[in-house]
């Protein structure tokens, strides 16, 4: 449903952050995008979303398809109407606006019906949200506002969201309750998901496939059974290394190179 | 005991129709960043368009004062299109600059079209006085008092309920989040534009009603800056609070130290007033408190 064709971004005319990206997500899917810091995750959900701009970002070459159609010179409003939401980095709730509020603002491109219907379905997947709903969003703690930054993205009914770091400042036990709901949504409301993480052996348990990236590449991807099993995976990212190694085995860039072939 | 009063019930209705003017230029503010200069000038504008339509067509007040708001709708919408949509992303100086520059150009297009000449309203208000308890109350007074009330009432609940007026405060709160929303931040900056056109329009009106228009009326644009200093720049409740505080004490200052000092005192005082506020308090009674974690 989503492709990202060989695209470059590149910022201030000058910093070239993707260098030839190219990417599918399946409908239905759950994908996830790991990486190291700056490896250029977020300018790659920001690239889909239209969120570029304001950062002075520019898609260079290449080009996004999503159901068929060209959305790489389209504007943010124009993206979501076509049903794709952003839940950025840091949840961003606005934070003197109520919860409710919050949820009227994300339903912002639909119909005054569909908005009510909304917060109703929100409020199901979150009965927490439905006791503070005339709280402002400031007051709340992180994972209440990780669940209305969720929520109010259900508002928009998108058919493909992208998340950006979940599972941010969260403690683990809210970590795995948030992953559940991705997981529910996924299932229930059949939406897909492209979801960016650091936190990568949750994010790879809850995908069906997932994507690497490293300096503005993808360097390896695969379902999610081939990459838990990767060794390279293994060490880099899940942290997991069998028995002693010598200091040469651990240089990183070796392994790398072979993935960069 | 009774002139005491009188001055104060004097001072709320001054005051809050600083209080409409400067919620105009807060919502700009808040939701575009820009510091309006030109609010004066929008007031000038709707006073003569309103003026001109009831004096020169003989229209009944109330219709020439409503087809006024529609009208500074419109330009309010107009000179955020012609002038302020292309500033977007530039620095923050040219835009302010920009402004000062609109309040110029606004004033001697009004001074050309309309003269100098301080200009009245033609009597819509009976000049008896209505007596409430032992206080007289001109009707005029009332009259502002009224519909600046139905205005603020309005203006809460679009703010509050509709989607519209939920998204400018989204804009307002944060705007890249709102841009991925799907909120068309370009056309809530023309509307925010156009609603400040709006309020100032009413508070124009009104004052041409009390006091006669002319092109001086534009300086009530600059007593909004105390009003939202002392409020808080970015905090709609600010501006109200703001502007009913500034508008009491400036009559009661007109109304015990001018007579001392032999006038004057009145027009200084909301700008002493500021500088003493901006010392003290510097974001005002509401305004946003930027704390950096180090």
């Amino acid at each position: 449903m989503l492709s990202i064709k060989n695209i470059e971004v590149v910022y201030n005319d000058v910093i070239l952050v993707l260098k030839g990206l190219s990417l599918e997500v399946q409908e239905g899917n759950i994908v996830c995008l790991l990486g190291s810091n700056g490896a250029g995750k977020t300018t790659t959900l920001k690239a889909i979303s239209g969120l570029l701009r304001p950062d002075n970002g520019d898609i260079t070459d290449g080009e996004i398809l999503f159901m068929g159609t060209r959305i790489d010179r389209k504007d943010a409003a124009e993206i979501v109407k076509m049903g794709i939401f952003q839940v950025m980095e840091g949840r961003r709730v606005f934070k003197d606006l109520t919860v409710e509020e919050n949820l009227i603002a994300g339903g912002y491109t639909r119909t005054k019906g569909e908005i009510s219907e909304g917060i109703e379905k929100v409020y199901t997947y979150f009965p927490r949200l439905k006791e503070r709903r005339k709280q402002l969003a400031g007051y709340m703690s992180g994972g209440e506002q990780q669940m209305l930054a969720i929520g109010r993205s259900l508002m928009a009914k998108p058919k493909l969201i992208l998340m950006d770091e979940p599972s941010l400042g969260l403690s683990p036990l809210l970590v795995k309750e948030i992953f559940k709901i991705i997981k529910q949504l996924n299932e229930i409301e059949k939406t897909s998901i492209l979801l960016v993480e650091q936190n990568a052996n949750m994010a790879l348990s809850f995908s069906h496939r997932g994507y690497i990236m490293e300096n503005g590449r993808i360097v390896l991807d695969g379902d999610r059974d081939y990459l838990l099993a990767n060794d390279d995976v293994k060490e880099f990212y899940l942290g997991v290394s069998s028995g002693k190694k010598s200091f040469r085995d651990v240089k990183h860039y070796r392994r790398r190179k072979r993935w960069l072939s | 005991m009774e002139f005491l009063t009188q001055i104060i019930i004097a001072g709320i209705v001054i005051g809050s129709i600083y209080s409409l003017v400067a919620l105009g230029f807060t919502l700009i503010y808040k939701s575009t960043g820009i510091v309006n200069f030109a609010q004066g000038e929008l007031l000038l504008v709707g006073a003569y368009v309103c003026l001109h339509l009831t004096v020169s067509y003989q229209i009944p007040f109330i219709f020439s004062f409503l087809i006024t708001l529609i009208f500074m709708f419109f330009f309010g919408f107009l000179i955020e299109r012609v002038f302020l949509r292309r500033m977007i992303g530039e620095p923050i100086i040219s835009i302010i600059m920009l402004t000062i520059g609109l309040s110029s150009l606004l004033k001697s297009i009004v001074q050309i079209i309309w003269g100098t000449d301080t200009r009245t309203f033609p009597k819509i208000f009976s000049h008896e006085p209505v007596k409430i308890g032992f206080l007289n109350i001109s009707m005029v007074y009332i009259f502002a008092l009224i519909s600046i009330a139905i205005f603020l009432g309005i203006f809460s609940y679009f703010f509050k309920t509709t989607k519209t007026g939920v998204a400018m405060r989204a804009v307002a709160s944060d705007q890249q989040a709102a841009l991925s929303m799907g909120i068309d931040v370009r056309r809530i900056f023309a509307l925010s534009w156009a609603i400040a056109a709006i309020v100032s329009t009413v508070g124009g009106v009104l004052l041409g009603n009390i006091n006669g228009i002319n092109t001086s009326l534009s300086q009530f644009g600059l007593k909004v800056f105390p009003v939202v200093i002392l409020g808080g720049l970015d905090s709609i409740i600010g501006a109200i609070v703001g502007g009913i505080i500034i508008g009491v004490l400036e009559n009661i200052v007109g109304g015990y130290i001018d007579p001392l000092v032999g006038g004057g005192a009145k027009e200084v005082f909301p700008f002493v007033a500021m500088i003493i506020i901006l010392l003290i308090k510097p974001y005002g009674l509401f305004g946003t408190v930027k704390v950096e974690k180090v």
